[in-house]
């Protein structure tokens, strides 16, 4: 495979891997709390993609099975046009709505952090309140 | 040989440990407190003492407490050897206790509930050594007693205190983790066992010559109690402590759980047949008479008396561990028994240094010009110890190491008997000075006036009692030497 | 089913059910927060014991959620390894909170209803990242434990919030790169339940994506349980905590991390993947040795004694994640042992620098002057938790000591059982540092004044009985744990050593 295509037959990871290594970055090294909290809402957010991403499939449908137009039945009908092929795997945007969860609980702890940072020091840059502990 | 299973030592050892409950609970009443301290004195010595005949019968007392890790259980065993220290340790309690007692109270010593309670928990871990049947259970006391002692040494909480702490703390607790802890972990994986046995448990096939070699370096460095050089300093530097505790531990509990050690694996782990057949004993038996003379060297130019007796210590546990190096059996016939000659001269010796700290507050040899004419039963006992630990009659002092001037020849070390008579030559440079000033002297040069002002009777009595036994010990050699006979011919298997 | 069934998920559920009581009887009346939760960890310290009965009498216990077969469903899964780690857990969060009652009335006087939710709601979450038999179920649990440990550390004081921050930012971190790796299992088998996962993976082991999510999962959990060079979080965040708060997440995040590691390496991957594909386990034996030997020295430079403590802590990881590593009997043997016994270890010294927090208002090592006559009971059990530490036997830490030198001497690998003994020795200088201080200053430096019995030494001057008799208790379990020592590896830890090694 030519390098170009390994870019882009896998895309999506790609994406997955830039937004990540922003937050990282954001995380590791920004002075201000709250864009660290940026960056780490960022990564999170990569993580997301990543698995949103492995579940989609071309062309496919979301997995819900519809009534059999012409009985109203389902089971029969159902019974024989069930094919995974068609449908778009539903259990990694499910385990992500979880993962929202967790990220915005975490957002939501950090941030109460960084106002009582600045209740405590009168800044939130950390440089500044490291001068301060010192 | 048979095998008896019998509670008797762990009660021997719990008995002390248990008293510092109550020793603890009676801290308003003093006299109630020393009782305590008695009762569980006399209870032990006499758990112990009943253990001779069974022992001398030839057979063996063990108890296993618990299974701790797969093979090697908390379990005690008490043979010859083991009783033979355990008798000493636990009946020179007792006499140290009156002692104490006339001492600290001489003194109005501060925290002594404390002194008391640890003095106790410290007997515990000695005798728990004495009877431990595996290398990891005399490991445990080993530490519990290195433990035990560090409040005793750093009694007075001053700075002194704390920098000769340290100084006890790194050599004796920095050796046994540094050296005994890796060297035991190695022995058992490469043997798979850790219990002591008449002829050691470690064979030739299990590792190769070097390997062995340093394991017995390391043990025999590891266990720093014995004082053998370079890991000797934590001894002076210990006399901080208030005068009884370096009586009992420093002459006799702690530096003789260093040697016991040592004799203990020297012949229950490695054997004596491996050792021979390696010819390691001849480098121990290098390495201690080293420590022999350097130690009386510099015992020569100490003029603080206890730290005399220190160096004097040092030099003296050498021969303990001369006489298991030489692996022959005379030898170590006088190596067991000096445990208990030496104890009972140099305890006396520390008795009357004691003595004459609580009567004059002197501690240098150089204020003691004359002192005789003050204090002529202390120093009296002081002449009989001297004799015991320098090695003349009729003192018991003189057999044992007539068994080891035997055991050179017996083992064809020329050197060793050299070393050995050179050494009580020097014994003798140091404490003959001490005394003869003490008497002969004119009264010009006598510090002291010319009246008998004794220490307290609390004081002298016990010092009395010791060299009375040392004396005693001379003609009735019974109960050492025949545990030491039987010792001997248990490892040497004639 | 009979309610004995039941008794994984109500392990989880009833502190769950409970946080929210808590929560909402402190609206009405805070005094009843305290009772409730010792009610409820009563209950589970119950129910942990009563699962660890059964899992020796009757083996592993598989409990699927709503009845949900496995993989689809999520498995709570009890066998012989987190039997242990839930006795651990629920009697070490017991014991903590019945010490906290007087330790969170000085230091939070108006958060505790806050303080009693978020304790109930961290040991549920350790409780059911120790149960689960679900990669992704624990993912959640981790953050669960992770979110509400922000915020216990959060609520102290001082340098409290910064060092919460950083946690947070290091945490997250952390649970991101674990999903990640969670994820590329995922992608390559479909599963996400831990024992499907074993079965699946041997055939994919040479697999790149497999190699790298074990990679992922691992730098993940190492974060959270402080592995040096990611211990940067650690210290400040223990130290600052509050004490009652630092005497439940010290001795217990640590810990169950790696037991979530030891689970990750064993049941989803096996020791053949991790000990034979996986080439690195002899790096990560040096890592661990140098994150002993880290620890130790960065120990050393302290001068506040909660810090030293907690530098410990990141020296204790190293060994328990070396014992792992050695792939042998003897040190998975020790690392086990060491969970508990280091749980227990750490929650001593814990509860005694509590308690010493709660007397002197400070946690310097000057705060400790005097307190071996002041605070007698307090410092002897604190020497007993030391001792362990140092690891002087008959206390629990030399055992599991033993079993790790041993592990090491077995293995070949003489770098970690150098730095075995070196803590070993460091810690000695540590603990005699802090005991010094508290034994002989203020010094008594006049010679000729010897009798000063009264006038140089304060009255005893105790804490509350409701702390202290923790304390007590934990210390002399350290000897009886020590004691039997030869029965617990016997009749639990022996199973939890993979087949095959």
């Amino acid at each position: 495979m030519q390098p170009m295509e390994i870019v882009l037959a896998k895309y999506n990871y790609w994406i997955y891997v830039l937004l990540m290594m922003i937050g990282l970055y954001a995380m590791l090294s920004k002075n201000n709390l709250v864009k660290k909290i940026i960056g780490m809402s960022v990564f999170q957010a990569a993580i997301m993609v990543f698995y949103v991403s492995i579940g989609a499939k071309q062309g496919a449908t979301i997995p819900i099975i519809e009534d059999d137009p012409i009985t109203g039945h389902i089971h029969e009908a159902a019974a024989q046009t069930i094919n995974a092929m068609h449908y778009v795997n539903p259990l990694p945007h499910v385990l992500m709505l979880t993962a929202i969860v967790v990220s915005v609980s975490t957002l939501g702890v950090a941030l109460a952090i960084i106002i009582g940072i600045h209740k405590q020091y009168g800044t939130i840059e950390e440089d500044e309140i490291l001068e301060q502990i010192r | 040989m048979n095998t008896i299973v019998s509670i008797k030592p762990l009660f021997a050892i719990l008995v002390s440990l248990l008293a510092v409950i109550p020793i603890v609970f009676s801290r308003s009443s003093p006299n109630l407190r020393e009782f305590w301290t008695f009762a569980a004195g006399i209870i032990k010595f006499s758990i112990v003492a009943s253990m001779i005949p069974t022992i001398l019968d030839g057979s063996l007392i063990e108890y296993t407490l618990a299974e701790v890790l797969p093979g090697i259980a908390i379990k005690f065993r008490v043979d010859s050897l083991g009783l033979l220290f355990a008798l000493v340790a636990s009946g020179l309690w007792i006499v140290t206790s009156a002692y104490s007692v006339g001492y600290m109270r001489g003194l109005k010593e501060h925290s002594q509930t404390r002194y008391f309670s640890f003095f106790a928990l410290a007997l515990s871990a000695t005798i728990g050594v004495a009877f431990s049947a595996n290398l990891l259970t005399l490991y445990l006391f080993y530490e519990m007693l290195s433990l035990a002692t560090y409040p005793l040494v750093t009694h007075h909480q001053d700075t002194e205190a704390r920098s000769s702490g340290r100084k006890y703390l790194t050599y004796i607790l920095g050796t046994s983790i540094a050296f005994v802890l890796p060297a035991m972990l190695i022995t058992y994986n490469l043997s798979g066992t850790l219990e002591f046995s008449n002829q050691g448990f470690f064979t030739a096939e299990a590792a190769p010559k070097t390997t062995i070699a340093a394991l017995l370096v390391i043990f025999v460095f590891g266990f720093a109690k014995a004082g053998i050089m370079p890991f000797h300093s934590w001894l002076p530097a210990a006399m901080v402590a208030p005068t009884p505790v370096s009586a009992l531990l420093h002459a006799v509990a702690v530096v003789k759980v260093g040697v016991f050690s040592i004799f203990r694996v020297v012949t229950g782990v490695f054997g004596v047949d491996l050792l021979q057949s390696l010819d390691l004993g001849t480098v121990l038996a290098y390495v201690a008479s080293f420590t022999i003379i350097m130690a009386s060297l510099i015992a020569l130019s100490q003029d603080s008396l206890k730290r005399r007796l220190a160096f004097s210590t040092i030099g003296q546990l050498s021969y303990i561990v001369l006489g298991a190096a030489l692996l022959s059996p005379k030898s170590m016939t006088g190596g067991m028994m000096h445990i208990g000659m030496h104890a009972f001269g140099k305890i006396t010796l520390f008795f009357c240094a004691g003595a004459i700290f609580v009567a004059t507050g002197k501690k240098n040899i150089s204020e003691m010009v004359g002192i005789g004419r003050r204090m002529p039963i202390t120093m009296f006992a002081f002449f009989i110890g001297s004799l015991s630990v320098i090695g003349l009659p009729p003192t018991g002092g003189f057999l044992s190491k007539w068994y080891l001037v035997l055991g050179t020849i017996e083992a064809d070390q020329l050197p060793m008997l050299f070393v050995l008579l050179g050494s009580s030559l020097l014994n003798a440079a140091y404490f003959f000075p001490i005394f003869y000033k003490a008497f002969f002297c004119t009264t010009e040069e006598s510090l002291f006036e010319n009246r008998m002002n004794e220490a307290p009777a609390w004081c002298i009595a016990p010092l009395v009692l010791t060299s009375a036994v040392s004396i005693l010990l001379f003609f009735y050699p019974q109960p050492f030497l025949g545990l030491a006979g039987l010792a001997v011919q248990n490892i040497t298997g004639g | 089913m009979t309610p004995s069934e039941q008794l994984p998920i109500l392990l989880v559920i009833t502190p769950l059910l409970f946080t929210l009581a808590v929560s909402i009887a402190g609206w009405f009346n805070r005094k009843i927060c305290y009772p409730i939760t010792i009610i409820t960890l009563s209950a589970s310290l119950y129910i942990s014991v009563a699962l660890l009965l059964q899992v020796v009498k009757n083996g592993e216990i598989h409990y699927h959620l709503g009845g949900w077969q496995p993989p689809f469903g999520i498995e709570y899964v009890v066998d012989h390894l987190n039997a242990l780690v839930l006795v651990v857990i629920s009697f070490v969060a017991l014991v903590s909170a019945v010490y906290s009652k007087e330790s969170v009335k000085q230091e939070l006087p108006d958060k505790i209803p806050q303080f009693y939710t978020l304790y109930l709601m961290l040991v549920t979450g350790l409780l059911g990242m120790t149960v689960t038999g679900d990669a992704f179920n624990l993912y959640v649990l981790i953050e669960i434990s992770a979110i509400t440990t922000y915020a216990l550390i959060a609520i102290g004081k001082d340098r409290a919030l910064i060092s919460s921050f950083n946690y947070v930012i290091m945490g997250t971190m952390g649970a991101c790169f674990y999903l990640l790796g969670v994820g590329h299992l995922y992608i390559m088998t479909g599963s996400l339940n831990m024992m499907d996962l074993y079965k699946i993976l041997p055939p994919l082991y040479s697999s790149h994506a497999i190699f790298v999510s074990f990679i992922l999962i691992l730098v993940g959990l190492w974060a959270k349980m402080a592995f040096f060079p990611l211990h940067e979080w650690l210290p400040n965040a223990y130290t600052y905590a509050p004490s009652a708060a630092s005497c439940l997440i010290a001795p217990l995040m640590t810990k169950v991390s790696i037991y979530v590691m030891i689970r990750i390496m064993f049941s989803i991957f096996s020791p053949a993947f991790v000990f034979e594909a996986f080439t690195a386990h002899n790096i990560i034996i040096w890592m661990a040795a140098a994150a002993i030997a880290g620890g130790s020295i960065l120990a050393l430079a302290q001068t506040d004694f909660k810090k030293i403590l907690t530098y410990m802590i990141v020296a204790e990881v190293g060994y328990m994640v070396g014992g792992v590593w050695l792939a042998n009997r003897l040190g998975i043997t020790g690392a086990v042992l060491h969970i508990l016994n280091d749980a227990l270890m750490t929650l001593c010294l814990f509860l005694a620098a509590g308690i010493i927090v709660y007397k002197t208002k400070g946690h310097k090592l000057e705060n400790l002057r005097g307190l071996y006559r002041k605070m007698p009971v307090t410092m002897g059990a604190f020497t007993v938790g030391a001792l362990s530490m140092i690891g002087v036997p008959p206390t629990a830490g030399f055992f599991s000591k033993w079993y790790l030198i041993s592990g090491a001497i077995d293995a070949g690998h003489w770098g970690f059982m150098a730095a075995l003994i070196f803590s070993s020795l460091v810690n000695a200088v540590l603990f005699f540092r802090m005991i010094e201080v508290g034994y002989f200053e203020p010094f008594r430096d006049n010679q000729e004044e010897h009798d000063h019995n009264t006038a140089l030494s304060p009255k005893i001057d105790e804490a509350p009985l409701s702390m202290l008799a923790p304390l007590v208790i934990v210390s002399i379990s350290l000897i009886v744990v020590g004691i039997y020592t030869g029965d617990i590896v016997d009749s639990i830890i022996r199973f939890t050593v993979p087949a095959g090694i």
